[in-house]
Parts: structure tokens; sequence; C-alpha cells
């Protein structure tokens, strides 16, 4: 089932950390098995923020294989190294749980070719680089993995979650969303619903160069929205191609370091409920997941079949 | 054990090999005999005073506990029931199979007065999707939008969203009426067995798709006409039908009913029996 919120305050930050740990957790009965934020944090723009894992969660009903916590520190040293061979210069790092991490980094390259290089590394895989785009997602409801990453101080002006139950891939961390728009720096993507043509089109976009770090099938939207843009579309103009591109059932919302949108397929198959308003936007899978934060009486909609909508902060 | 035979005379779909038997014992269905009107009795149901009214704040109830609140409350003979914070809550409201004025001051979330019999409820705020679903008699009205899946097999009674509802309206609807104040979405009368359909505004793609029976009506503009709806005149009867709905739904005031556009099953689909023998069996 799986449930998905997203907010977007126009013209101020606000405490984007713990409104959408409130919104996850009213639509936790959606999805148990792992919750993921995609939080565009009030960084100074500066320096490139790189969230990356080095291992799974093992534990709360993973479907992962245990490893010896000592490949992780291994694994680390590697990336350090990699990082060190491409350039990049760490500013700040910081360890959160035994195998996944927040580096401050400058690098001034390709990212799509130091995105390759650091993934070749044995079980590495990058949740994010962004310059405000902070990307954490973990097993757990949302209150365990805010707590775990101390997410609820976190200021900013958007933000979108994914509350996951794990239907067609493993209880994991790599399956579960939100999903990074690789190589694109502060691109994110969750994704409720079930897309049908999946296969045909990762191989399509595998052979342009596009890389896939799991199999679940709402990273394709991820690639397909990333794969879009690096031919020059805008994010409106890929996510209405989207609409024939993508078979399937699907409401998902995307996020860029400026700005929010929201598709929904033809048939309208997935329930998506909207508020609107001059200095807020707030959606989810469920109003209780908006009531969550606006407990007041408010006028909000459902988006009809095939419509598309880009909000900028 | 049922009583089986052979049936006779053969369809088309029996004779490609499909169900050759029918069931004529006696069915579950039990007959009320108003001699005996004494005796019976309707389990969970109350009888309740209008003029005995009273307030329920929800907000720190979960759904069970508030549906236990208002049966409570019918028990105790209350007729009319405002319902405070409803706050998008899920399944406010279901299986009411009495008489009583239920209002709630706010929005509901899924299921809202699922498989009611009787209440007259107004909701001064927005409902979720499958809002009524399964309703069999009495009357709902939304102040604002609907969510998709509205008045879902419906049996009986009126429906009516003053604002906006979602895709599939009306899906398998069995009876009843739903009245729409603005636009709906895809698949409205989807499947959509006998009872009417007004839809004041623009409705969506695949209208009707594979209706049964039924009836819908459409003030604007249709996406497009699903498999075996067409397109009927309208009659007299119609225009005096839906001026009469209209007045009794509180919607549509001067709205020129002469102009909606009428849409019926072209029964082409029906029972399968139209389809040929290849799709039949890949329908099968």
């Amino acid at each position: 089932m799986c449930g998905i919120a997203g907010l977007i305050h126009r013209g101020k930050s606000s405490n984007v950390g713990s409104e959408l740990q409130l919104m996850l957790q009213a639509l936790k009965h959606r999805g148990p098995d792992s919750t993921g934020y995609a939080l565009y944090a009030e960084n100074d723009g500066q320096n490139f923020i790189m969230r990356f894992k080095v291992g799974e969660n093992v534990g709360e009903g993973s479907t992962s294989i245990n490893e010896d916590p000592s490949v992780y520190d291994k694994r680390r040293k590697m990336v350090d190294q990699m990082l060190s061979e491409l350039g990049a210069k760490v500013i700040k790092e910081d360890r959160l749980t035994p195998y996944s991490f927040r580096y401050e980094m400058q690098f001034n390259d390709d990212l799509m070719e130091f995105s390759k290089k650091i993934e070749s590394i044995e079980s590495v895989e990058i949740l994010s680089i962004g310059k405000s785009l902070e990307l954490i997602k973990d097993l757990g409801d949302a209150e365990a993995v805010s707590k775990r990453y101390g997410l609820a101080d976190v200021k900013g002006t958007h933000a979108i979650g994914h509350a996951r139950m794990a239907t067609e891939s493993g209880v994991d961390i790599k399956s579960a969303h939100p999903f990074w728009g690789y190589p694109f720096s502060d691109v994110s993507v969750v994704h409720n619903g079930q897309l049908t043509n999946y296969w045909n089109n990762r191989r399509v976009l595998e052979n342009k160069g596009m890389r896939f770090m799991s199999e679940c099938d709402s990273e394709l939207i991820a690639v397909y929205l990333a794969e879009k843009m690096r031919n020059g579309a805008t994010l409106e103009e890929g996510m209405k191609d989207s609409l024939s591109g993508l078979d399937g059932v699907f409401t998902y919302f995307v996020a860029t370091k400026d700005s929010l949108g929201m598709a929904k397929d033809t048939m309208a198959a997935k329930p998506l409920v909207l508020y609107e308003s001059d200095d807020l936007v707030a959606m989810g899978s469920e109003e209780i997941a908006i009531r969550s934060i606006l407990p007041q009486e408010i006028d909000t909609y459902d988006p009809f079949d095939g419509e598309v909508k880009v909000w900028q902060i | 054990m049922a009583n089986l035979k052979t049936t006779e005379k053969k369809t088309k779909a029996q004779s490609m090999g499909m169900h050759t038997e029918v069931l004529t014992g006696k069915t579950q269905q039990k007959f009320f005999n108003p001699d005996e009107a004494e005796n019976f009795y309707y389990w969970g149901t109350y009888d309740v005073d209008f003029n005995k009214r009273t307030d329920l704040d929800v907000k720190d109830l979960d759904c069970k506990q508030a549906n236990r609140k208002i049966d409570e409350l019918m028990s105790q003979g209350y007729g009319t029931i405002v319902i405070k914070n409803p706050q998008g809550k899920h399944s406010l409201g279901v299986g009411i199979l009495n008489k009583l004025n239920l209002i709630f001051e706010g929005s509901l979330g899924y299921f809202g007065v699922g498989s009611i019999d009787g209440p007259m409820v107004r909701v001064n705020g927005r409902v979720g999707w499958s809002c009524a679903e399964n309703m069999m008699a009495g009357k709902v009205v939304i102040e604002k939008n609907a969510g998709s899946c509205f008045g879902a097999a419906i049996r009986g009674g009126d429906l009516i969203c003053k604002g906006s509802v979602g895709a599939r309206t009306g899906i398998d609807q069995k009876g009843g009426t739903i009245i729409i104040g603005g636009d709906a979405g895809a698949f409205t009368g989807f499947m959509m067995q006998r009872g009417r359909i007004v839809i004041l505004g623009d409705v969506g793609i695949n209208l009707g798709d594979s209706m049964y029976d039924g009836t819908i009506y459409v003030g604007g503009k249709i996406g497009s006409f699903g498999s075996d709806a067409v397109e009927s005149p309208m009659t007299k009867s119609d225009i005096d039908w839906l001026k009469r709905k209209l007045k009794v739904a509180e919607i549509g005031d001067n709205f020129d009913v002469s102009k909606m556009t009428k849409v019926v099953a072209g029964k082409k689909l029906w029972n399968y029996d139209a389809l040929e023998p290849t799709e039949k069996k890949g329908a099968i």
C-alpha cells in the first residue's frame, strides 16, 4: 500500500523535520516496514552533502543478510580513499549508524562519474548528493527513524517522505524510499503504486548509462526523470512525459532544491489529498497526514487523473 | 444442499461450455411478514427522537471509540448528533441502520458513513475515498469535495456532493442517486448496474465504462465515453425528474437541465454474451 507525504513552505523556512515526521507517523498503517525522509534543509549551500551507506540494517524484520560489522569500517576506508583519489575534500563527517554516514564535502567535477566510482565499492550506496537535500531512510516507523537520525530539529523549506509496505522487493534500506534522482544534485522521489513496465524501461535506461541500485519499481521514476532532465527537459516536462512513459498505477512526488511536484496516473488509482494556500502546500495519501500538522478545518481536494503540479519555494 | 437441475434452453454462453446448471433450491433470503411485525427485530437499530440533540467531540477518540459512542447515544434516544473535530478520521458514522440526523462539523477520511440504512447525514467539510459505500437508504450531503469511489456500490438513497469528486464515482452502483455539483474524475459510473448519477460539471475519461444499466446525466464536458456507454436522448420525464431532484438536493439553482447529456449502457457487453468466442475465453 505505502503512504507518501510532502510539504513546501513558500517564502520561509520551518521545522520540516518534525512536520514530516508527524505526517508520516499518521500514515504508519499504510507502510510499517521502512520510512524515508528527503528534507531540503537550511544548509549554507556551499558544500555538497553526501549521505551514503556501507551496509544494511539487519534488525527490525530486515530481509538483508547478516554481515560482520567490521566490514563497514573496511568499506568506509575504501570510500575515503576513493574520495581522495577523485579530488573531493571532506569538510565534515558523521557516522549516524554503524552502516550510514553523512559527509560534507567540496567537489567540482561530474557527479555521475563520481557516483559510479564510489558505488563501485562493494555494498556502498549513495543515498543522496545535494547542497540542501538530506535524504534519510531506514527500517522502522517515522518516529523511530527520526529519533535514530536526529531529524526532529531539521529546519528547511520543503520535504517529501514515504512510509513503505514492502510488496515486491525486500525489507531493506536500498528498496526504501525516497530515491535520489541520480546523478542530479538535490533531486528526490517518493512513490505510491506499482509500475508494470519497470523492466522494459530499466533495460533502456541502463543502456543509456543510468544506474539502478535496487529492484524496487519506484526507483524507475527517479531514474526516468533524471534521464529526461539530463537531456534538457524541465522537471515539469519530465513529469508530464512520465504519465505516458510509465505504465501502471502511481501517485508520486518529486522534489528539487527549490521546487516540489506531484503526478497522478491517468486512472487515478492511487490516493492523494492536497491542501494549498499562499504560504504552504501540504499533501499526503490520506487527509489525516495533513491534519497532523493542520488540525483546524481547511479546504482540501483530490487532484484528478493525469494531473501534474509543480510548486516553487 | 442446493437442488440442481439441468436447463433445457441454452444461452450462447452455456453453449460454449459455461455453466449448465441453475440453482432452484431455497435461497437464504428471508421475507418479512407484516403480521409478525411485533416479533420483528432489526438488530442494531434504535428509536430516536430528532428533537433530542447532543454534541460529540471525537478529537481524542479513534474511529472505533467514536462509532461506539454514536451507537451509545442513539441507544439513549438521541436523534440529532453533531460530531465535532472529525479531523479526517476514517470510517466514522458507518453502519447506522435507523433514522438519525448526523452532522459532521469538519472533514472525514476514508469510508465515511458506509453501509448506512436511513440516516440523514451532513458533512460540513470534505470526505475521503469511498464515502457512503454500500449505502442502502437515507440522504448524505457533502458541503465540500469528495475523494475517489464516492458512493461505491450504493443500493439506494441520495448521495450529494456540492463540490468536485475524484475518480470512479458510483463504481458498481446498484441503485439510488448520486448528485455532484462540481466536476467528476475518470471512470465515473464504472460497472454501474442501476440507479442514477447526475454531474453538473465536467467529467473525466471513460465515463460509464462497462456499465450494465442505470443512467448518467452530465452538465459539462465529457472526457471520453467508456466501453459500451452511449448517449441517449433526453426526454421530458428526464428533465422533470432532474428538476425535482436538484431542488430536493438544494443544488444547481437555475441550472438548465435540458442541456445535459444523458448516458446509458449500450448493453453490448451485457453478460459477456456479445463477446467473440476468443475474447470470451480470455475473459474466463
